[in-house]
């Protein structure tokens, strides 16, 4: 990415690349190391990780059981990178009842199994109309959630961080779980989108 | 799977993101630490309607208070780096 003769360098980027030049000249990073944890959260730590959690818990009822009890503790196992999952609470979507996150405060998001949040995700409309209108929000993703159908809205904070173990699809039945896992989308763990 | 969209709307928010990162997994200090800054730096300045931008804005500005309380950035050689960069010549990208 270049910047061009005609659209100088923002004064953020100027501040970022300083930061970065300073930091290099004492030897504190180089610029490699940044590169690189771009790349994991991009790459290794995006919503791969949730995928592979909401397939396992498909398929194994057990695991099921301790992932909604103590998510944190249940994905243990797993050994992901990335570090920071507070709290990880994970909330089921049933034929009654349909979950949705938000962070009403800013961005608090279960980077450690999604990656890092979308763009919309961090908006202020997002933020505030999910809460009062969950249901309009969701249409306009493009999810219809029939009337008689429970919503409940998650609030993450710096403490919790909430995910939304979708409800499988119908056809998903003989799937082996890997294949189960390629079909779970980010937005369905959040909670806007159905599988 | 729709989840190939892009996260950061500028390089300057990568790097960002990618030092405040790097600098905590080399040990520099703790995450918390700096989310700790980066929840005042929005407590002090967000405003309810902004947008994205404004988001790695205060990004950058948490990393920056971080690293000049601890010592390891002052805010007088970031300015003179930053001004020295200003007066490139257009056409560096570097």
């Amino acid at each position: 990415m270049s910047e061009h003769d005609d659209h100088p360098a923002s004064q953020q980027s100027i501040r970022a690349e300083a930061i970065e030049s300073l930091l290099i000249d004492k030897g504190l990073i180089d610029e490699a190391a940044v590169d690189e944890v771009i790349v994991q959260f991009n790459e290794r730590v995006g919503p791969m990780n949730g995928a592979r959690i909401v397939a396992k818990a498909w398929k194994d009822p057990d695991f099921k059981s301790r992932l909604l009890a103590d998510g944190t503790r249940a994905i243990e196992e797993f050994e992901f990178t990335g570090g920071q999952v507070e709290k990880l609470v994970v909330v089921e979507n049933t034929p009654e009842v349909h979950n949705v996150v938000v962070c009403t405060l800013w961005s608090c998001y279960p980077w450690a199994v999604l990656g890092l949040p979308p763009k919309w995700y961090k908006d202020p409309s997002y933020r505030a109309r999910v809460v009062r209108e969950p249901r309009r929000v969701l249409e306009d993703f493009g999810v219809e959630i029939s009337a008689s159908k429970e919503l409940r809205v998650w609030d993450s904070s710096a403490e919790i961080r909430y995910m939304v173990l979708p409800e499988p699809p119908s056809d998903g039945e003989n799937q082996s779980e890997e294949e189960l896992a390629a079909r779970v989308s980010r937005d369905a763990m959040i909670g806007v989108a159905l599988l | 799977m729709a989840n190939g969209e892009l996260i950061f709307e500028a390089p300057w928010q990568a790097t960002v993101f990618g030092m405040a990162r790097a600098l905590s997994e080399a040990g520099l200090y703790d995450w918390d630490e700096f989310r700790g800054y980066l929840i005042r730096t929005i407590a002090l300045r967000g405003r309810e309607d902004e947008g994205d931008y404004a988001y790695y804005d205060h990004f950058l500005t948490a990393l920056e208070t971080l690293l000049a309380d601890r010592g390891f950035v002052s805010p007088e050689s970031l300015q003179a780096r930053c001004r020295e960069f200003r007066e490139r010549p257009h056409g560096h990208d570097h």
